[in-house]
């Protein structure tokens, strides 16, 4: 399947019966397959007549109990920004995808990794996070897809799917998930009371500032208890690793290359692949820190995510950076010149393997 | 004994309402609560807050209510009502919130033909900061902002909200009503019934626009803001009834926009939907 296929396909699995969506490439083929396919499930296609209102209708359905997804590009998701603040603000759920394109501004359509800030650091205004996951396949694009809301339900707060143009367009061959039968029951909806139940408010205004504060503080130890529980990397020949290759999503792909290129030249490299990019794995960082020499970085973009591995290595080795920008993919001979150098820098032992030659 | 003639509805907590005296709020707000009480319908309706003076209307009625970021209350509220079509969702908002912020998710949320009631108070200014002007500002009114007076050459002229929605085919009823008189209360309290049993027969979009006072920030008393507004606003706002389509003969928004369609087309019948990949 088509990845932005396959995510909208696992979220109909995972019981996502409200999709609000606005065109913009290269997300589109998102919605597209949910205005086919919802009418299907007795669920709801609405194309809104913005990402700002379609992120307020994720606000709507969530506070109404449902489980709901939007999804849009790089310039969308600046435009949601507002009501993703307001549903962290109100402790709502609901599942964002980002099938990221270049920018700032209009950008280009190419694949780019570019809001890697915006969606671990500030998609909207105030004191929150959210769990921000990265696929780097398209199988993996259902897996978390299908888990996101999950996560969303259980820690009631916004989660975004951190995908990119790369992952989105391509095609591979994927296991769907079974559809959810159960859904977790959420008392705090908005559904109309029936004089059953004092009433709910879905709400984020807090005029009080000890009131407020002590939302911000309750959000606050959920995030704890969400980086303690969360978080997700995959380690790839890191045991014995000089130099260790930090990228997610769709420039893992070509980092893993790069990383069997170089210890097929004799490079003790390995591969952290963060999934999770919110929490960030600081645990899987913090070991590798303990005994690698140096630290390679690869994104793309200008260097986002380097700032986090420099946080957690705090100083104990160097952290280089590789990335191209724009919506140019980084070719696996690009990112082996550059494990390469930083081998060079670091004085790393190069090891050849019984019978290679150089 | 004596017999309680007058009390609170039901619908309304008996949280103290946070306006300033003389504001029209306070009115409006029982007059929709009234209108749940008389429909029994208080448990199966969810209200949208609005950002500006109403924000805290959450704390005020007993039904369900969430609170919709600055213009946004039609959209959420399309989506909770397509969540549950069984719930009644009103959404409570000013002119800033509603016609300039929020005027693209009204006039979509209006012309998709959503089956909710939209209660539009317009007081010709943003209240809650201080007295800006706002989209529905006269000509030459003086507000924080248009300190010289709002000069339609610059700052452009006034929206007529009900009179612009009219013309949607997604709009049922579409009215606008004052609470400045026991008669004039009485009309708008029929009208927002009218619009929440519309809402319930499923007819489609339904707003009752409430031309209001803001004393406190027209720098007037209650009773001259009344005056002013009877003065000023009521001429270039004329209350009256602008769309109501069970009033014309058309169960829904469905079937009258089909009749406006073959009427605009010569009265031929409408023509069938083009059939799938007719573009082909």
């Amino acid at each position: 399947m088509k990845g932005n296929e396959a995510i909208a396909e696992a979220a109909i699995r995972a019981g996502c019966r409200f999709f609000f969506g606005y065109p913009i490439t290269p997300q589109t083929e998102v919605a597209a397959y949910m205005a086919k396919r919802m009418p299907k499930e007795h669920g709801v296609y609405l194309q809104a007549e913005s990402e700002i209102a379609a992120i307020n209708m994720v606000y709507g359905a969530s506070a109404a109990g449902a489980r709901a997804m939007t999804s849009s590009s790089s310039p969308g998701i600046s435009l949601k920004g507002e009501g993703i603040s307001y549903m962290a603000g109100a402790d709502l759920p609901g599942v964002i995808i980002n099938v990221q394109r270049g920018g700032p501004g209009l950008g280009g359509i190419q694949p780019s990794q570019s809001d890697y800030f915006q969606a671990t650091r500030a998609t909207g205004h105030g004191d929150f996070h959210l769990i921000v996951v990265a696929p780097s396949t398209v199988q993996e694009m259902v897996d978390l897809a299908y888990e996101a809301f999950d996560l969303a339900d259980e820690y009631r707060t916004p989660v975004m799917v951190l995908a990119d143009g790369m992952l989105g367009q391509m095609m591979e061959p994927v296991v769907l998930p079974q559809r959810k039968e159960s859904l977790p029951d959420k008392p705090w909806a908005v559904t109309g009371h029936g004089g059953a139940r004092p009433k709910n408010i879905v709400n984020s205004l807090h005029l009080q500032p000890e009131d407020l504060e002590r939302t911000n503080i309750e959000r606050y130890e959920r995030y704890a208890k969400i980086q303690a529980a969360e978080q997700r990397a995959e380690e790839y020949l890191v045991e014995d690793a000089d130099i260790v290759v930090v990228a997610f999503g769709a420039s893992s792909r070509i980092a893993r290359s790069a990383v069997n290129k170089a210890r097929a030249a004799g490079i003790k490299v390995g591969l952290i692949r963060p999934i999770t990019l919110w929490p960030f794995p600081t645990d899987a960082l913090r070991r590798a820190a303990a005994s690698a020499k140096g630290f390679l970085v690869i994104e793309m973009n200008m260097g986002q995510m380097v700032d986090d591995v420099r946080l957690v290595v705090s100083g104990a080795a160097p952290v280089e950076f590789f990335g191209r920008a724009g919506g140019i993919i980084p070719t696996p001979a690009e990112a082996l010149a550059a494990i390469e150098r930083i081998a060079a820098h670091v004085g790393t032992e190069v090891t050849l393997a019984e019978g290679s030659a150089r | 004994m004596s017999e309680v003639v007058f009390k609170r509805p039901a619908a309304l907590t008996d949280t103290q309402f946070s306006y300033c005296p003389g504001c029209t709020h306070g009115i409006v707000h029982r007059l929709v609560a009234e209108t749940l009480d008389e429909l029994g319908i208080e448990g199966k309706t969810v209200g949208i807050a609005p950002v500006g003076c109403s924000v805290l209307a959450y704390e005020f009625f007993a039904c369900d209510m969430v609170q919709a970021a600055h213009g946004r209350a039609p959209a959420v509220a399309t989506a909770i009502k397509r969540v549950n079509p069984d719930n009644v969702v009103f959404a409570y908002q000013g002119d800033g919130d509603l016609a300039s912020i929020g005027m693209a998710e009204t006039v979509h949320a209006a012309t998709r033909g959503e089956n909710i009631t939209v209660i539009f108070i317009n007081n010709a200014i943003y209240g809650m900061t201080g007295g800006q002007m706002a989209p529905t500002t006269l000509p030459g009114q003086i507000t924080q902002t248009s300190p010289y007076g709002r000069n339609a050459a610059t700052e452009g002229f006034p929206i007529r909200v009900s009179e612009m929605l009219a013309t949607l085919d997604g709009v049922a009823l579409a009215q606008r009503v004052t609470v400045d008189s026991p008669k004039n209360v009485r009309a708008a309290k029929k009208a927002i019934k009218k619009a929440f049993e519309y809402q319930i027969e499923g007819v489609g979009y339904t707003i009752i626009e409430v031309v209001s006072t803001c004393p406190t920030n027209w720098g007037l008393t209650p009773v001259d803001a009344l005056q002013w507004m009877r003065d000023k606003m009521l001429p270039y706002y004329p209350l009256g009834t602008y769309k109501d389509i069970k009033a014309d003969g058309f169960a829904d928004v469905a079937e009258a926009a089909t009749a406006r369609a073959a009427e605009l087309a010569g009265d031929t019948p409408a023509a069938p939907a083009a059939p799938n990949g007719g573009d082909e």
